[in-house]
């Protein structure tokens, strides 16, 4: 009735565990508590849960992200702990067969679950506003990726609490994923997770790329889209030619393990190999998906805090497009040391150090920005600055290890840790981070306190070198990456000060959340009227903040790549239209929810062998799709009156403003 | 012996060989004890410096950029249209261009040179041991010498060393920091190593490829001996240990166990490192839904069925 689930999957005698649960449980029913009080839940349904308007379905992604951010930290949390007191033959208070779910779980959720979502939700919120658009192109596939993500959110935070998270590195490589060493379930909260995620994460691509295409305002050329959308397609394009990639490698492991197929199992013909080619065919493009929309993201603000046009546009376009074809064609320099020949190794280096190239020409591309502009440090460009010169390291630690014989001694060291890191940190994250700054005040209409956003800046910057400084270093050291304590004196104090560095960076996210509680309080004196509080280039800054839910009352005409600009210094960016047509927009639906909803349950089913359970949610996944298909109330017109309305209170604002 | 092929001027600048300053320079890889390891530092220090021509730059202009282009600052000049200067075009494309192309060629030297499956050119004969990563020790076997030790590896100084590796266990990676690179282990396979020790001492060995709850237990010894008579010395210690590992004691030694003592082994069963491999040869459940399939007349099926990639 029950597949493997018995009582015993509950980790009772896990004293962290249950003490985690028991706040979770306890945040949860205060949540619950608190939306029945203030009688919220119509709103949160009709609003927010079934919305298809692309910014509030970015707004949810960015929370999923913030949230899974606390529960990746708490895990880094642990691990610095763990090794700073597991130090000279000391074991520690994590024993490794919880210890080494957390390191697989905290990759995971970093990259999967925060690093993702982030990029999708600022991605969700702002694309289409800069290509002039009313929505994406399928809203419901959009909040049905969304839901999807949930999904695999839900199932990620279960194995907390109902069996077991994967004890294999977030890489799950076989044979050691395979069910000779990981018969629990762990492997399979894994594989399900990545692949509902990642269904969504594919179809979300090809939403925001049919998007780009046919959705641009029809005076907006494609080399005059701005930056952040031009990078954002780029890691669109990486997501759908490689997330296959990983579905497949997946799908092979889940056959390994459910049906004793022997893919990459060590015996019976099979080749663990193939996995770890594959695996990195989309790990490596991951990387690149995670950080293009970030290097977009710091093209728009140094183009915006300098008041000046962003220098080489179409070097950038052209170099963010070469770091995608190439970044596909790099994946061997993550394992030069599985004994590959020394053609194939020098071919794959050297490949992957040409990625330095345009990458360079990036960083150059923002110098020259800056040069001869009027930059104001704010803290979006304290975040660019600290990434110019954080990720440029980080950039030559990863060109060092390309070097196959310079890789084979520092590979799986804490070096590369450091290296990753450095450059997922200082370029994905910080981008985020100054994404989130600059363009709050577009979603909610007031902006951020600035001075707690600068505290965030510094700790997390100061923080970044304590702790991972010390990793560069233990790796010359000669210390390998996921050991669960150690026992060498000469690595004890990097130990103790990346732990250091962790509490810094704790403290860094300390004062983003007080941040936006500060902000929120102090929303009266933050607020921004105008819609555009920096004086900025583009297109998303033309509308009201919060834009209406129609983003633009008449579809805007674009003559320069600072669309925006170029209106203002034309006076004829706040122009009130002879008139006002009625604007298509979709209906709002619950099917996405709904179809998540199922994907959580059969995904439980199926990794617990729950099959009668499995089937059920199949059937509910396909009916409720064949509802929503067959439902023509779909879509509906905005009629010119309420256009006027709502149009008429943003002009009266300004005009005040 | 290899010579040293990569210059090592500036070396003092380095901020790698600053940081081995800090450390006490102990133990890591900035401290060979052989000649690969030697090289392989030398490249890193190399690569970094050829690096350190861009990234030094780059990191002064962003900070001095800033500062001189801060609003604050009226004096300096505004140009909000300048976006385009082709000569700065060419040269921010070539100069990176330049470097990795030097870095290239570097690379694809060096890759060459440093080839693990390279053996190392010594007018000694090498020392032939194959390394088995098991859960979670690592059993070395000596085939010409019939004996076999765990977690205890020892060799002459000088004497090039000829590994090879494969793993009945999960995939790990044979890694001496301080003599040179490392390599996967992996079950059904085999995988080579050349590497020596230049001078004498005991040196931390490890997996350096994560591989189950005992992975950080699976440490080893490297014994570099000062002389071939304190080899032969080593040798017959081992030999005079008495026991003998067979099939049976072999299928013990494998089950899985964490910190397992250094343990010596007077003779061996012939071929076990052979045999290791080849029980993930018995390819019996492909075999037969091959011949069922008709998989065995496809033209890549010998490719397929073949106890294929012992020589990767």
């Amino acid at each position: 009735m029950f597949g493997k689930l018995t009582l015993e999957a509950v980790p009772y005698h896990e004293p962290i565990v249950m003490v985690t649960l028991a706040m979770v449980a306890l945040g949860g029913l205060a949540l619950i508590a608190a939306i029945t009080y203030f009688r919220k839940w119509n709103y949160l349904w009709t609003e927010w849960l079934t919305s298809v308007d692309h910014k509030r379905i970015g707004v949810m992604y960015i929370i999923v992200a913030l949230v899974m951010l606390l529960r990746g930290f708490a895990d880094a949390m642990m691990m610095r702990s763990q090794l700073a007191l597991a130090t000279n033959g000391a074991l520690g208070y994590l024993p490794p067969d919880h210890y080494d779910q957390i390191f697989t779980a905290h990759g995971v959720i970093m990259i999967i679950f925060m690093a993702m979502p982030f990029m999708f939700g600022l991605m969700n919120i702002i694309l289409p506003l800069q290509i002039g658009a009313r929505d994406v192109a399928f809203p419901f596939l959009n909040s049905l990726s969304f839901w999807l993500l949930v999904a695999a959110v839900v199932l990620m935070n279960l194995s907390l609490g109902v069996g077991e998270f994967a004890r294999t590195g977030w890489v799950a490589y076989p044979p050691l994923s395979g069910l000779e060493f990981s018969p629990g379930v762990g492997v399979d909260y894994y594989i399900w997770a990545l692949q509902i995620s990642g269904i969504g994460t594919t179809l979300t691509a090809v939403n925001f790329l049919v998007t780009v295409l046919k959705m641009r305002a029809p005076t907006m050329k494609l080399m005059e889209m701005p930056i952040f959308t031009w990078t954002c397609t780029w890691a669109n394009v990486l997501v759908v030619a490689s997330f296959p990639i990983l579905t497949a490698a997946l799908g092979m492991l889940t056959l390994d393990r459910y049906l004793d197929f022997h893919f990459f199992t060590s015996d019976g013909g099979g080749n663990a190999m193939m996995y770890i080619n594959l695996f990195w065919a989309w790990g490596h493009p991951e990387v690149y998906i995670l950080v293009l929309p970030a290097f977009g993201i710091f093209s728009e603000v140094i183009s915006t805090f300098t008041g000046k046009r962003l220098f080489g546009y179409k070097s950038m376009i052209y170099a963010s497009g070469v770091i995608a074809i190439l970044g596909f064609v790099v994946w061997l320099h993550h394992f030069f040391t599985m004994g590959s020949g020394a053609n194939v190794n020098a071919f794959f280096g050297i490949a992957t150090m040409v990625i330095a190239i345009p990458t360079g020409v990036k960083l150059f591309n923002w110098l020259f920005t800056i040069y001869r502009g009027r930059l104001r440090f704010t803290s979006p460009v304290l975040w660019t600055l600290g990434f110019m010169v954080t990720f440029t390291i980080g950039g030559m630690t990863g060109v060092l290890m390309a070097v196959p014989g310079a890789d084979f001694v520092l590979h799986n060291s804490l070096f590369l840790i450091a290296h990753f890191h450095n450059t997922i940190i200082g370029g994905a994250v910080f981008g985020y981070l100054a994404g989130f700054t600059f363009w709050f005040p577009k979603v909610f209409g007031f902006k951020l306190n600035e001075k707690w956003g600068k505290a965030s800046f510094w700790f997390w910057q100061i923080g970044f070198y304590f702790a991972f400084v010390p990793l560069y270093i233990l790796g010359f050291l000669g210390m390998t990456r996921r050991l669960n304590h150690t026992d060498n004196p000469d690595w004890t104090p990097w130990l103790y000060v990346a732990c250091i560095g962790a509490v810094l960076i704790l403290f860094g996210i300390l004062c983003q959340f007080i941040q936006v509680f500060v902000s929120v309080r102090d929303r009266k004196k933050l607020v921004d009227e105008s819609g555009d509080p920096w004086n900025a280039h583009t297109l998303e800054w033309a509308t009201s903040s919060p834009p209406p839910f129609y983003n633009f009352a008449t579809t805007p005409v674009v003559h320069d790549i600072d669309a925006f600009t170029d209106m203002k210094e034309k006076g004829i960016a706040y122009d009130r239209p002879a008139r006002y047509a009625p604007i298509h927009m979709p209906r709002n639906t619950s099917a996405g929810l709904i179809i998540g909803a199922f994907a959580t349950v059969g995904g439980f089913a199926a990794i617990w062998h729950i099959w009668w359970l499995a089937i059920v949610s199949l059937v509910g996944i396909v009916a409720a799709f064949l509802v929503r298909a067959y439902d023509n109330d779909v879509d509906y017109y905005v009629q010119p009156a309420e256009i006027e309305r709502l149009e008429n209170a943003h002009l009266a604002k300004l005009a005040k403003a | 012996m290899r010579t040293r092929k990569y210059p090592n001027i500036l070396r003092w600048l380095s901020p790698a060989l600053a940081v081995a300053a800090l450390s006490g320079c102990s133990g890591g890889i900035l401290d060979p004890k052989g000649q690969v390891a030697a090289d392989e530092k030398s490249l890193i220090i190399t690569a970094t410096l050829l690096m350190l021509i861009v990234v030094v730059p780059v990191i002064v202009m962003t900070l001095v950029f800033a500062w001189k282009y801060r609003a604050t600052n009226t004096e300096a000049v505004y140009e909000p249209k300048w976006s385009h200067s082709t000569k700065i075009e060419l040269v921010v494309w070539l100069v990176p261009i330049i470097i990795v192309a030097i870095l290239g060629v570097i690379t694809w030297k060096s890759t060459h040179a440093l080839d693990p499956y390279r053996p190392i050119e010594s007018d000694k004969k090498p020392i032939n041991v194959e390394v088995v990563s098991l859960n979670w020790k690592w059993l070395f076997i000596y085939p010409d010498l019939g004996i076999a030790t765990v977690n205890e590896l020892s060799f002459p100084k000088d004497v090039p060393v000829a590994f090879k590796i494969t793993s009945d266990a999960a995939m790990n990676s044979f890694f001496i920091p301080q003599l040179g690179g490392q390599i996967y282990s992996m079950a059904g396979m085999q995988t080579k190593l050349h590497l020596i020790a230049n001078e004498a001492g005991t040196y931390n060995g490890f997996s350096a490829n994560y591989s189950g709850g005992g992975f950080s237990g699976m440490k080893f010894e490297a014994i570099a001996q000062p002389s071939e008579e304190a080899f032969q010395a080593w040798v017959e210690k081992v030999r005079t240990s008495g026991s003998t590992l067979d099939a049976t004691a072999y299928d013990d030694l494998a089950k899985p166990s964490e910190k397992h003592a250094v343990t010596y082994y007077a003779s061996v069963a012939p071929n076990l490192f052979g045999a290791i491999i080849g029980k993930y040869m018995n390819s019996h459940d492909v075999g037969t839904v091959g011949e069922i399939l008709g998989f065995n007349t496809w033209p890549g099926a010998q490719i397929c069925l073949a106890p294929a990639n012992t020589e990767l």
